[in-house]
């Protein structure tokens, strides 16, 4: 009766059994589509010949896939992170190239459907693949080491949550290859993206790969508010832990309260597309601007997940190379949870324009204006912090300096679009995006590149080149100066977002000439990094930090060696005050006893499992082959099962190997 | 062999509750039950006065069981369960009552129905 | 803001059931989701039946009746462990299970007997908002209905151990939390929408 519906509503789309709706139509993609896909699968295939050559499978494996370390997990989410980063500047790349041609006469070198496609990649890799894992890489490696802890609550969930992550990447990827991406914008707004006008797999591919990684980011949020509140070291009261694990608190509360509206909204347009409901559908009594409400209701939460740890890594770095304590400590602490409090309740300022009418507008309009406030009390502090201190003109805060600047003419011009009757004028213009790219290139990038370069030593054991990392700086400075202001121009002058094609008339080409040239400074600049990778890794030796500590840091994580043991810690740090090493460095470094051994969980291939099942199983229903899907399902739940009745999840390092390990440490730290 | 930084003890016994507590939880709980469907089907009450009745009812109910089963007042302190409970209501009755006013005023607007 | 002494000797099980705890918190906005939907959309029939037309109050009254006394038994099966009383715990989580299950038969029943009429989730947007709220319910029952019987096996045939405490505990937690998501079901979706 009631199942034999679902079938009855299925089979009124054409597909067969096996294959459901996939074809070889799907693999046909146009010159550059395919070119794309084909430099991906030649990657893939060199990189697997690498790996057999050098026989590193089985480490490969057992060191890193299967890994429960944080820290290892955070390296993984690094370099999904790089990876996802050059797909995204390559999206843009095309769009600027696309939007100096298309003018007047000329329609450029990309279809509409193609350039649709573009904008929406760009989005999403740029805001769940590159932003959310560089936040998840940092946060994962450090917090554990910042407030004394061996690992975080939930070492199995935490690598699972790695998974899961990947895996919506990979969706995205192959959706290059097999299929085609949506073409419906990052946010995905119904009825473009219902089923009557995009009945493809392009729409299912982004809500199964925002679905999925959605999930993970779920689960890295409880894992890390679990993880703080409760294994901090003895001493670390909530205000003596470090700035930069306030930040990455706040973003976790909002993670773990924003995101189950994105999965419930997901599921509601998902359901929408497979089941034929009506939740969002132009007519039946459904409701568009439904979707756009809980869209953002998550959305802007989302936006302060991102910029909220990278305001805690500038904590951090202005400290470190100020060699001063953090001004304001308490008023950082509470901007950060206004901010957290205030970012629930400024979200209909996405959609001013949708209709609600000047009481609801003006309501919101007030909050987001009142949402700067606390922002601008943190940019003092830093700034304040630096005064008078010993101000080391390092990489760190040089990135910091081009934030103050990008950052705040950001914000200022946010501030603007919050008085509601601007935003009619500007809203869903080239002046928006000039200021979510200031926010996100200007803030978060900026702020997770300060951070990659100040904590690349504890990671990988040596410092990055200095120099290298300074010609990065200046080309990402100019370079996005370059292409952001002739955007804010052309906003102004009326050009619209998402726009492959304009009329000579408008004498708009020029800007947008100057606007690719920035872009490809920006990709000089990435160009840069890689180098900078390169001949800092080639240079290594030359640059080791042996003591743990090159930047005479303030915090906890330097008091482990570069890279840490994977214990972390021989003995739980006992903390005193606010910068706790700093503090030890004063008043003299504890000493400790014997050595005891030391309980860690076990790597497991469980998390493997379910992601790659979650793929198939994310495969299947998008391309309606459900019997996969139904396979995975089970299989998922499988696994579930075999973790919940493994009974031997952990192991013992003895203490005579962490004796070893200490040792060969301590001979090369300063403070002995 | 005992581990020093782990330790795997059973949960505390404040989880479990008390016989009296869950029985006194139960009861309240069907007579708060029974009260809302007879004002309903009586219509003892109507229009908004119903609404809010109900709704204060059953708001009633869940802070007898979030009381007497989920012992939430005996957490001894930091009272981190409590303090994330009375953050999810808050950020639940923001969406809730935000969206319904938003929506409101959309349709009203748009002309929707 | 006082002094926050952390919890440093962390067992695994409070760290593990105050996770669990979070987790919960989180279903409980995305059920806020739904609700809100199912709010914004119940007036959008597009002609066919509205929520009036469909609900059987006596019905329902019996559905919430039988979750209520589940959601006690399981209050009850835990009160075993502390005496270590290993069949008064599985028979009162057997209890539960069955409480479950006719609370979850009724409910199925009722949807059935909708789609025969020709209501189904495609006939408007309130009857897709509507069977989602209450099946999005249903299938945290059955999820919970699903794992039960494997944590009773493992009591069974492993006794009381930490880990298998730990899961029990999590178990009430979450079932005396579906009730309490049903409460809100019960009072917004079938009271306030019948009057």
């Amino acid at each position: 009766m009631f199942f034999q519906h679902i079938k009855v509503r299925l089979a009124a789309i054409e597909y067969s059994d096996i294959f459901g709706r996939l074809t070889l139509e799907a693999f046909k993609h146009d010159a550059i589509e395919a070119s794309v896909g084909i430099s991906i699968i030649f990657g893939s295939i060199i990189l697997v010949a690498v790996l057999t050559y050098y026989k590193l499978w089985t480490w490969l494996w057992t060191e890193w896939l299967t890994s429960v370390d944080h820290k290892k997990i955070g390296v993984m989410y690094l370099v999904v992170t790089v990876l996802m980063l050059f797909k995204g500047v390559v999206d843009a790349l095309m769009m600027r190239a696309q939007q100096v041609l298309s003018v007047g006469d000329s329609f450029g070198y990309l279809t509409s459907s193609h350039y649709q496609q573009l904008f929406t990649a760009h989005g999403t890799t740029m805001i769940f693949f590159v932003a959310m894992g560089a936040v998840a890489a940092l946060m994962n490696i450090i917090v554990p080491l910042q407030i004394g802890a061996r690992d975080v609550a939930f070492p199995f969930l935490n690598n699972l949550s790695f998974w899961l992550f990947a895996v919506g990447a990979s969706l995205l990827m192959v959706s290059l290859m097999i299929g085609e991406f949506s073409g419906a914008g990052w946010v995905g707004y119904p009825p473009l993206s219902g089923l009557e006008y995009n009945p493809g797999v392009g729409i299912d591919y982004w809500i199964w790969s925002l679905q999925i990684s959605g999930i993970g980011s779920l689960l890295t949020g409880i894992n890390f508010l679990v993880t703080i509140f409760k294994m901090r070291c003895p001493g670390m009261t909530l205000m003596k832990m470090p700035l930069f694990v306030w930040s990455v608190f706040n973003s976790v509360i909002l993670i773990v309260f924003a995101f189950p509206i994105l999965t419930a909204t997901l599921a509601m347009l998902s359901l929408d597309r497979l089941l034929g409901m009506h939740f969002f559908t132009s007519d039946f009594g459904g409701s568009a601007m439904m979707y756009v409400n809980l869209i953002w209701a998550w959305g802007h939460p989302e936006v302060y997940i991102l910029i909220l740890p990278a305001f805690g890594v500038f904590s951090e770095v202005v400290a470190t190379f100020s060699e001063k304590r953090l001004f304001g400590y308490v008023s950082m602490v509470w901007a950060l949870i206004s901010i957290t409090i205030l970012s629930f309740l400024v979200w209909l300022h996405h959609f001013f324009t949708m209709g609600a009418g000047p009481n609801v507008n003006t309501f919101f309009g007030f909050m987001t204006m009142i949402i700067a406030v606390p922002t601008g009390v943190k940019v003092f502090n830093w700034l304040f912090t630096m005064y008078k201190g010993k101000v080391h003109l390092t990489n760190p805060i040089l990135w910091f300096l081009g934030f103050v600047f990008i950052f705040t003419i950001g914000g200022m011009t946010g501030v603007l679009m919050g008085v509601a009757p601007v935003d009619f004028q500007v809203h869903g213009s080239l002046f928006l995006i000039a200021h979510f790219h200031s926010m996100v290139v200007g803030g978060v990038l900026f702020g997770l590149i300060a951070g990659y370069v100040y904590w690349f030593p504890k990671i990988f054991g040596f410092k990055l080149n200095e120099k290298l990392g300074e010609y990065a700086w200046f080309c990402w400075m100019f370079g996005f100066l370059l292409t952001a202001l002739p955007l804010y121009a052309l906003g102004l002058m009326g050009a619209t977002r998402r726009m492959d094609h304009y009329e000579a008339s408008t004498g708009w080409a020029p800007l947008f000439v100057v606007a690719a040239i920035g872009a490809i400074i920006i990709f000089c600049g990435i160009g840069f990094q890689v180098l900078q990778l390169l001949v800092s890794f080639k240079e290594r030796n030359k640059n080791r930090d042996l003591t743990g500590d090159p930047w005479n840091g303030r915090t906890l994580e330097w008091t482990t060696s570069s890279p840490p043991p994977v214990y972390n810690f021989a003995f739980i740090p006992e903390v005193k005050d606010r910068d706790a090493f700093w503090d030890q460095k004063q008043t003299g470094i504890p000493l400790h006893g014997e050595y005891k051994e030391i309980h860690m969980p076990k790597n497991t291939p469980l998390g493997f499992y379910i992601g790659v099942l979650s793929f198939t199983f994310s495969f299947g229903l998008i391309w309606y082959m459900m019997w996969l899907a139904a396979i995975s399902f089970v299989g998922i739940v499988v696994c579930i099962l075999l973790r919940l009745f493994d009974q031997h999840t952990d192991f013992y390092i003895s203490a005579a190997e962490v004796k070893k390990i200490e040792e060969q440490t301590l001979k090369n730290k300063r403070f002995v | 062999m005992e581990p020093h930084e782990l330790k795997d003890e059973p949960p505390q016994a404040v989880e479990y509750g008390t016989f009296k507590s869950y029985l006194i939880g139960f009861l309240v709980s069907v007579i708060l039950v029974l009260g809302a469907y007879f004002i309903t089907v009586t219509h003892l009450l109507s229009g908004l006065a119903l609404d809010i009745g109900v709704s204060f009812m059953a708001v009633a109910q869940a802070l007898v069981q979030l009381v007497l089963f989920f012992n939430l007042t005996r957490e001894p302190k930091p009272r981190w369960n409590l303090v994330i409970f009375v953050f999810m209501v808050l950020i639940v009755l923001i969406l809730v009552v935000g969206s319904i006013w938003i929506m409101h005023h959309l349709n009203y607007n748009m002309m929707l129905r | 803001m006082k002094q926050q002494f952390p919890d440093t000797h962390h067992d695994v099980s409070s760290t593990t059931i105050f996770g669990f705890w979070v987790y919960l918190m989180t279903d409980a906005v995305m059920f806020a989701t739904f609700f809100a939907t199912y709010v914004v959309l119940q007036g959008g029939t597009f002609g066919g039946p509205g929520i009036r037309d469909i609900v059987h109050l006596p019905f329902v009254l019996t559905e919430t009746l039988l979750l209520l006394a589940s959601s006690f038994t399981c209050g009850i099966a835990m009160l075993g462990v502390p005496k270590r009383e290993t069949t008064k715990v599985i028979f009162w989580f057997f209890v539960t299970f069955v409480l479950g299950l006719i609370f979850l038969g009724m409910e199925f029943f009722e949807f059935n007997r909708l789609t025969a009429d020709g209501h189904n989730w495609q006939t408007s947007a309130f009857l897709s908002a509507y069977f989602t709220l209450i099946g999005t319910h249903g299938l945290h029952i059955v999820a919970g209905l699903f794992f039960l019987p494997f944590f009773l096996a493992q009591l069974w045939r492993c006794g009381f151990s930490a880990a298998i405490l730990r899961r029990l505990t999590c178990f009430r937690i979450y079932w005396q939390f579906i009730y309490l998501i049903w409460i809100f079901t019960f009072t917004i979706v079938y009271l306030i929408g019948v009057k």
